[in-house]
């Protein structure tokens, strides 16, 4: 465990050197959240039609969605271990005195905390003081926020193990552009990246209940709103931490599966 | 021209040497844009339209824009990718050849793995043309071919000024992708449903408004005044490119070598 968490430390440091790159990051996030609600913002002025999620849940949701970005996208993606599976430096990293699994995850993990914590305390300050359709919410109730951190921290920990499910695959297909980019486009829309879950049809929704990725960023942000009121949200949770635990165990077991078969690239 | 094509098919034939990763990435670049799509067509199964637009006249904006700028993305990624041809210093290899560097770049790169976003947005275009409640002339037509034309030339524009700016910042900024990416997704909707000051800015300082938004209302026949005037909006848009080539003459002028 002491291992893991070292390599932890020493990626969450190695990610917060690259502040200008952050910065730029913020501009432009800060710029797509402001696009994305304009459009929602002109989605709402007209209709007299109740719809089932409000605008200031909306404008909640989506600033949360860009302030976190790092913790909940499946494009995020670590070149390094691909170019060590393609390559044949794999062979390096079963030399290592850890299991691998645990290692990467860990990895995995810092580089996403690292950019997010960054990137989320400006993105999140500034959008509290915007005026009024297009501002950050304060949390429903005390509750609920310590509740959709909570959340937060698992829905990242599953985004994590169904990475490492993409880059598992890449043992069998050495090209990790095609899985990836169809893993990242399918995963975007079931988690609510597009629009917000409560706004899809309910045939769709059925579908993306059933799949664990709305729990990596949907799940948390509409507790934040009070979309999904706290004592729901406690029922919930548990299928979280079961969707946590298979996806894990799934990754831990193909991946040793795939670890007895590797082919080590290169010469 | 000739050696433009030429540039064309040796690339078209090494992208090809990769057929399997080649139908992958095509096949990827149609999801992309789909998933938008979904996206927006379920937004309309709800809220039924958008300050008046309905869901066909959004579709035709959003064919038109994502043709456009698949084209583009596909002619102009020698620009997009530019920023490694300045940092690694092959830039000067481009300059004492006896050819202008606006073609060179153009040719130095071409992904026709966007041809999954082009069909994708040639369906879209047609699902819309098909559905649009418009009796369709052969001026409404010329002008929809317009609106594709002058999409590119502006979506190409800013891939050069983008590119332009590595001259003088040696790397890619991230920042650059608010007016490619950003202008995508801004101008897949028509304008005026946007703050003022964005309709401004994207109006007279990035001619989208003269894409998507001038010539859209003649087509479906909301305009008043002349229609002359509305049709040849888009070759406004056009014009957009000479500043672009412009700035970048002046970049080259100022480019210093990196790399040994």
């Amino acid at each position: 465990m002491r291992a893991y968490l070292s390599v932890f430390r020493l990626r969450l440091s190695m990610g917060l050197q690259y502040r200008t790159a952050a910065l730029a990051g913020i501009a432009t996030q800060f710029f797509w959240g402001f696009l994305i609600l304009m459009v929602f913002v002109a989605f709402y002025s007209q209709s007299s039609i109740d719809s089932p999620i409000s605008l200031p849940q909306i404008a909640d949701y989506i600033w949360l969605q860009q302030a976190f970005l790092a913790l909940i996208v499946l494009w995020f993606r670590d070149n390094e271990l691909f170019q060590l599976i393609t390559g044949g430096n794999i062979a390096y990293e079963l030399c290592r005195p850890s299991e691998l699994y645990g290692f990467w995850y860990a990895k995995l993990l810092a580089q996403r905390l690292s950019g997010a914590l960054l990137r989320c305390f400006p993105i999140l300050l500034v959008a509290a003081f915007l005026p009024e359709p297009y501002r950050l919410n304060l949390p429903a109730t005390f509750e609920a926020a310590i509740l959709s951190f909570v959340a937060l921290l698992f829905g990242l920990l599953i985004l994590v193990s169904i990475s490492m499910l993409i880059y598992i695959s890449t043992f069998v297909t050495m090209s990790p552009a095609g899985s990836l980019l169809l893993f990242a486009v399918l995963g975007e829309f079931l988690a609510g990246m597009i629009i917000p879950i409560p706004l899809m049809p309910s045939w769709m929704r059925s579908i993306v209940y059933a799949l664990p990725f709305r729990f990596t960023s949907d799940f948390p942000f509409r507790i934040y709103s009070g979309h999904i009121p706290v004592n729901e949200a406690l029922k919930l949770l548990p299928l979280q931490l079961a969707w946590l635990a298979a996806l894990v165990a799934v990754g831990k077991y193909t991946m040793s599966k795939a670890l007895r078969r590797v082919v080590v690239q290169g010469g | 021209m000739k050696l433009f094509g030429k540039y064309l098919l040796i690339l078209f034939k090494s992208q090809m040497q990769y057929r399997t990763s080649f139908w992958l990435m095509s096949f990827g670049q149609f999801f992309i844009p789909f998933s938008v799509f979904a996206g927006l067509y379920f937004m309309f199964e709800r809220f039924g339209q958008i300050k008046g637009w309905d869901f066909y006249e959004v579709a035709l904006c959003f064919g038109v824009i994502h043709m456009a700028f698949s084209i583009s993305e596909c002619l102009g990624r020698g620009f997009d990718m530019f920023s490694t041809l300045v940092s690694n210093g092959d830039f000067d290899r481009l300059l004492v050849r006896p050819r202008g560097t606006v073609l060179q770049v153009l040719g130095s790169k071409f992904e026709f793995t966007r041809i999954g976003r082009l069909l994708q947005s040639l369906l879209v275009l047609g699902w819309a043309v098909y559905g649009i409640d418009v009796d369709w002339t052969f001026a409404k037509a010329i002008t929809l071919l317009f609106m594709v034309v002058s999409g590119v030339f502006i979506f190409t524009g800013i891939f050069m000024l983008v590119a332009a700016m590595c001259f003088w910042t040696i790397q890619g900024l991230e920042i650059a992708n608010i007016f490619t990416d950003g202008g995508r997704e801004m101008a897949q909707y028509p304008l005026n449903i946007y703050q003022k000051w964005v309709v401004r800015f994207f109006t007279y300082v990035i001619p989208f408004g003269c894409v998507n938004y001038l010539p859209l209302l003649y087509i479906l026949g909301k305009t008043d005044g002349s229609p002359l005037l509305h049709m040849l909006t888009p070759l406004a848009g056009c014009l957009f490119l000479v500043p672009c080539v412009l700035v970048w003459r002046f970049g080259v002028r100022h480019y210093r070598s990196t790399g040994s």
